[in-house]
């Protein structure tokens, strides 16, 4: 006899549960076509494909390492690929303490990524340099290289960095397609002395 | 014959005579100090006769009220035959830094003063590669010396008053 504990007819798994589906952007739609910008579908695209580049140096890497593995799974936000080469990623995560030494390299790696490229920096030390006040250590990433999201904390939970995350998504979800092109931009990136 | 504190500390003596001073013991290890100019004479008497053949450490420290001596550097040796351990340290002016180098007596000098001169600006004369080790190559102070704060002083976010100073 089985114990009655046990359901001796389990539920079947419903194929249409288990798939996520981006929602469409708004759009005109019949029969047959759809008709919408051209940004919101490259955004679509890319929103949900982010391959992330781990730039890991301290503690919020092992955060990160976390935020990555089962049980907080950041593939289920598309960026289940990480990359580790530049040129095939779009977004630089950097997670840790830079000192002054390692500034050129993180601006080397930037430097190294094709547009479109974002950066999320974690943690207190990448934001402003946290608690190392001190003559080694950059205070903060943004002096070298353009940061689209602070994550705080020290260091931040996983669910932090997915926050941030979902916060990038949200950043290349809306990007015009001309937005790489603009003086604005252009400006921006020769403040930081790139091109 | 054992090496002893008292040993090492009589052969040196007969030896340097009163070049060689202010001997003292802190948790059973030798201190003693010596002129800068005969750092490398002692260290060559300590490693042949003495059997002190490993340094285990060298670094600098900064008195910036010994006028005449702010600058100390510590060389830490080893003698592994008899197991004992002393210290040496020699005193020279800011204004002038100049040491003897260590690195052609002992291989593992060469990062350490490196580094001893990367953070008290330590001239070691003689040494075969002296630039920055740890610190970024455009750095212009010696971050070390009692005169520079540790804070970065770059920084223009932080406000005194969160930090009890205002």
């Amino acid at each position: 006899m089985r114990p009655v504990r046990f359901n001796i007819h389990p539920k079947e798994a419903e194929i249409a549960d288990a798939i996520s589906m981006a929602p469409a952007p708004d759009g005109i739609g019949g029969e047959g076509f759809f008709a919408t910008q051209l940004s919101s579908v490259v955004g679509l695209a890319r929103k949900n494909s982010l391959w992330p580049l781990p730039f890991a140096t301290s503690c919020c890497g092992i955060e990160f390492m976390a935020t990555m593995a089962s049980h907080y799974d950041l593939s289920r936000f598309g960026s289940e690929r990480v990359g580790f080469s530049p040129r095939q990623c779009d977004l630089l995560m950097v997670m840790g303490t830079i000192s002054k030494k390692m500034g050129p390299v993180l601006r080397q790696v930037y430097l190294q990524m094709a547009e479109p490229r974002w950066v999320i920096s974690v943690g207190a030390c990448a934001c402003s340099g946290g608690i190392f006040d001190t003559y080694s250590v950059l205070q903060g990433i943004d002096q070298v290289i353009p940061v689209d999201v602070y994550v705080p904390g020290c260091p931040p939970r996983p669910e932090a960095i997915i926050d941030g995350f979902m916060k990038i998504q949200d950043l290349v979800g809306q990007e015009s397609i001309r937005r790489r092109n603009s003086d604005q931009y252009k400006e921006l990136l020769n403040s930081y002395g790139i091109q | 014959m054992a090496l002893t504190n008292e040993t090492i500390q009589a052969q040196l003596e007969a030896k340097f005579a009163d070049q060689v001073a202010t001997f003292s013991t802190a948790d059973g290890m030798l201190s003693f100090e010596s002129p800068a100019a005969l750092n490398l004479k002692v260290m060559q008497y300590l490693f042949d006769e003495l059997g002190f053949t490993f340094l285990s450490d060298l670094c600098g420290v900064h008195y910036p009220d010994n006028k005449g001596a702010e600058l100390v550097v510590v060389y830490h040796l080893h003698n592994f035959v008899e197991n004992i351990r002393l210290r040496y340290s020699i005193a020279v002016p800011v204004a002038q830094p100049d040491v003897f180098t260590a690195s052609k007596l002992f291989e593992a000098a060469n990062w350490m003063e490196r580094e001893t001169y990367d953070f008290f600006g330590i001239n070691f004369i003689g040494h075969p590669n002296l630039k920055r080790i740890l610190n970024v190559e455009e750095m212009d102070y010696f971050p070390m010396r009692k005169e520079f704060p540790l804070e970065d002083q770059t920084r223009i976010d932080k406000d005194d008053e969160m930090f009890g100073r205002g």
